[in-house]
């Protein structure tokens, strides 16, 4: 696996080759720094650490700062951990080291993002699970359009099964969007356009995997 | 709008001058091309431009009216749709409003519009 971290800056719309119009994302994408390596002898497992997006040296615990300190960089605001990155690049990944995205990225490939989506408060069923509402406003309904229905049977078992979906708090959850295809990639810039959309507000992070 | 979006759209946006400058009301003449199979042709379309919608963005769309064998046409293009190969301007029409659609409900004299002097 190999992936970056980036920001969510906004949509856009360009045309493909065969003249279609795609809705894309656009996400501004490292330089991410290795923050620290992890093998199987110390750790168990193989995994790289990086950071991405500067922090406030008086924003950051005496422990975080040591950490980025043995990594010889500045504080970040986000680190992620990759498992088992695949280290096609020139030099392999030492500590310290930047990672841009033309590094991780080829245009045409297919990759993950993984966001933390919208937090959209308190919702009902309608909106939270796709219930498709009591269907009509006539037949002795009058105050019950989008209300759940039945939650279950009665005497036996005399209880809700546990998962039972109701209202309740909705969005905010970490959201992963499979085979998103790598339309454009402005090395220049550090931005990548990404096919469709990307879970979460313009400003927050993604991760995006390969 | 970000400042990055627009350096993302801004290669498309370069296309923009080669474009004349036209507005509803306008008459206009679209050069499409048309690929079947493997050979590709150009094919006129024309009639009033009805409306122009997400300007000064890569998804600007306008919509092109006309009265094909008695039977109201709309066709929406995307502005910088490769398959656009040329935009003519024949006609400047004078109108009071940015969405003619109410030339929806008319035909024949009712259906004019005035041409800009």
């Amino acid at each position: 696996m190999s992936g970056i971290i980036g920001k969510k800056i906004g949509m856009t719309s360009v045309f493909g080759p065969d003249g279609r119009n795609i809705a894309c994302t656009v996400l501004e994408t490292g330089p991410c720094v290795v923050t620290q390596i992890k093998n199987v002898d110390t750790d168990g497992y193989n995994a790289i650490q990086l950071g991405f997006g500067e922090k406030k040296e008086k924003r950051t615990s005496g422990a975080a700062k040591g950490h980025f300190a043995k990594a010889g960089t500045t504080p970040k605001h986000k680190t992620v951990e990759f498992r088992d990155f695949r280290v096609d690049f020139e030099g392999g990944v030492t500590l310290g080291r930047e990672i841009k995205v033309e590094e991780v990225f080829v245009e045409g490939d297919f990759v993950d993002a993984i966001g933390t989506s919208k937090g959209k408060g308190f919702q009902g069923v309608v909106k939270r699970h796709g219930f498709g509402g009591v269907g009509g406003q006539t037949h002795g309904q009058h105050n019950r359009q989008r209300h759940p229905g039945s939650i279950g049977a009665c005497s036996f078992p005399s209880r809700v099964f546990k998962g039972m979906r109701m209202a309740g708090r909705t969005g905010g959850d970490r959201v992963k969007m499979v085979n998103l295809r790598v339309i454009k990639l402005m090395p220049e810039h550090n931005l990548v356009l990404v096919s469709g959309s990307v879970p979460g507000a313009k400003n927050s992070y993604v991760v995006l995997e390969k | 709008m970000s400042n990055i979006i627009k350096l993302v759209e801004q290669e498309l946006q370069q296309k923009r001058s080669s474009f004349p400058d036209f507005n509803p009301g306008d008459t206009v003449n679209i050069h499409v091309k048309i690929s079947e199979g493997n050979k590709e042709r150009i094919q006129q379309y024309q009639g009033t431009v009805i409306q122009r919608r997400n300007t000064n963005s890569n998804g600007e769309t306008f919509t092109v009216r006309k009265i094909s064998n008695g039977v109201g046409v709309e066709r929406i293009f995307p502005l910088f749709s490769p398959s656009i190969e040329k935009i003519e301007v024949l006609k400047k029409g004078s109108v009071r409003r940015a969405r003619l659609f109410y030339l929806r409900g008319r035909q024949g004299k009712s259906a004019r519009i005035k041409e800009k002097i």
